[in-house]
């Protein structure tokens, strides 16, 4: 069986969560662009054009991109032919985290409680998705979530004779109420099936996509095209100052459910939509 | 577009030149102020207490910075969700701010309590950060240090790029610019 030492690991995260701030990876940069092709509104190209020369800055001066640098959200799929030695992976992740938000002068937004609210000072614990997958190899995605979109993001049972129409309305709605909120340009995630936890998940796992990557399940990427389209057609725009452009990009992700459910998550993603990926 | 210039503090007549819409150029001090520094600035405000400055015509932003790197005057900072602090923003205006900066729409009642204090409502562009960050001179830690990036900053500012959202006359921005584009519902 392959190992690998948790240090490694750790450094790799440190550095995937300093990436991850500050570089904005070049899929979302080239949808900004288009939506700034395509918007027409005075005061969304204005925000655009801010948003771009934002992402340079953020580059070329190591600063982060936005103030708020998340919580850390951390997606592994792990082989199964292949042991950490030395730590084990939440702490080699959570070790990451720590040594990337401290070394690299990223805001610190975690509290130790919901209700008694203490700052931890590290920005841990990460919220980590793992994964059992085959293969000797560790697949890591390091993806910052801001509050401000995670808190306008949200989760629905409906029944199974809603259909389409019925997942349409509620993305609709949930983009409608957040409104400004979630700093559009936006990028949907949506969650169809499984329960509820996992529609939640798929939901996040959707935005992992590279920005406006259709579906490969013909039937998601035909909900895609007419969701992206409804959000669209809100008129929110960039920064919620008006436009055309509200989203950047729909991603549905699907999973088989009960014959009594239909659970829709809806993970509504910034502009700054950040994640930084490493394999070894 | 024509683009305002104004220095904060604010005063009334400052405000009522101000229409939905407008661009405006701040410069002048203003005041970091989050959920924690707001739950206790109106605690202390309840209770009659001195407050760390004379809110009188200041300027607030919904904004909780990264730390400084070395050699940095601040790291990026943009502004948070305003209507988290709504809750708080009537007793604030009561107590003499002029102006809020953040993002996002605001309640009724605080649309209200703006055209009832003759204040202003600005957003600058979320997530926009570290062009944000260029337009501010000077930062000190005022108050509630132990909040870290929550506790209140002292920030001088130059050519801060805002827009404004809610005037004193009751306009709305967000409103007026969605309807504008708005294709109706599906």
């Amino acid at each position: 069986m392959r190992q690998i030492s948790a240090s490694e690991l750790v450094t790799r995260i440190k550095d995937a969560c300093i990436e991850a701030c500050t570089v904005l990876p070049q899929d979302v940069l080239n949808a900004l662009e288009n939506a700034l092709a395509r918007e027409e509104s005075d005061s969304g190209r204005d925000v655009l054009k801010q948003l771009i020369e934002n992402a340079h800055i953020a580059r070329e001066e190591g600063i982060p991109i936005c103030q708020d640098t998340g919580l850390t959200l951390v997606f592994v799929d792990m082989g199964e032919d292949v042991r950490l030695v030395g730590g084990s992976l939440y702490e080699a992740v959570n070790e990451g985290v720590r040594q990337g938000y401290t070394e690299g002068y990223l805001r610190k937004s975690v509290v130790s409680h919901p209700l008694a609210r203490t700052n931890t000072g590290d920005n841990t614990p990460a919220v980590v998705h793992c994964r059992l997958v085959p293969g000797d190899t560790i697949s890591v995605t390091v993806a910052p979530k801001g509050g401000g979109s995670e808190n306008m993001s949200s989760v629905r049972m409906l029944t199974p004779s809603e259909g389409a129409d019925g997942v349409l309305r509620f993305v609709v709605e949930t983009v409608r109420n957040a409104g400004s909120n979630p700093c559009p340009p936006i990028i949907v995630g949506v969650g169809l099936g499984g329960t509820m936890e996992m529609a939640a998940i798929l939901s996040k796992r959707a935005l992992l996509r590279e920005v406006g990557k259709a579906s490969c399940v013909p039937p998601d990427a035909e909900l895609e095209r007419r969701l992206l389209d409804a959000v669209n057609a809100t008129g929110i725009g960039p920064a919620g100052l008006g436009g055309r452009v509200t989203a950047l990009a729909v991603h549905v992700e699907s999973f088989p459910c009960h014959i009594a459910s239909l659970p829709v998550a809806v993970t509504l993603q910034c502009h700054a939509a950040r994640h930084a990926s490493f394999t070894f | 577009m024509e683009v305002k210039k104004l220095s904060a503090p604010l005063t009334e007549r400052d405000v009522c030149g101000l229409i939905a819409g407008d661009r405006v150029l701040l410069s002048g001090t203003i005041y970091t102020a989050r959920d924690a520094a707001h739950a206790r600035l109106v605690e202390m405000i309840r209770h009659g207490d001195k407050l760390p400055f004379d809110l009188t015509g200041q300027v607030l932003y919904y904004a909780g910075p990264t730390p400084a790197p070395p050699g940095r005057v601040i790291g990026s900072l943009g502004p948070t969700t305003s209507s988290r602090m709504d809750v708080y923003t009537v007793e604030m205006l009561n107590a003499g701010i002029k102006g809020m900066i953040g993002k996002g729409e605001r309640s009724t009642d605080v649309i209200d309590a703006i055209v009832r204090h003759r204040a202003v409502y600005f957003a600058a562009t979320g997530g926009a950060g570290a062009l944000l960050a260029k337009r501010v001179v000077s930062c000190e830690v005022v108050a509630f240090e132990d909040l870290g990036c929550e506790a209140i900053h002292k920030l001088e500012v130059v050519d801060f790029p805002l827009i404004v959202i809610n005037d004193c006359f009751g306009n709305d921005f967000y409103r007026q610019s969605r309807s504008r584009y708005s294709l109706g519902s599906p």
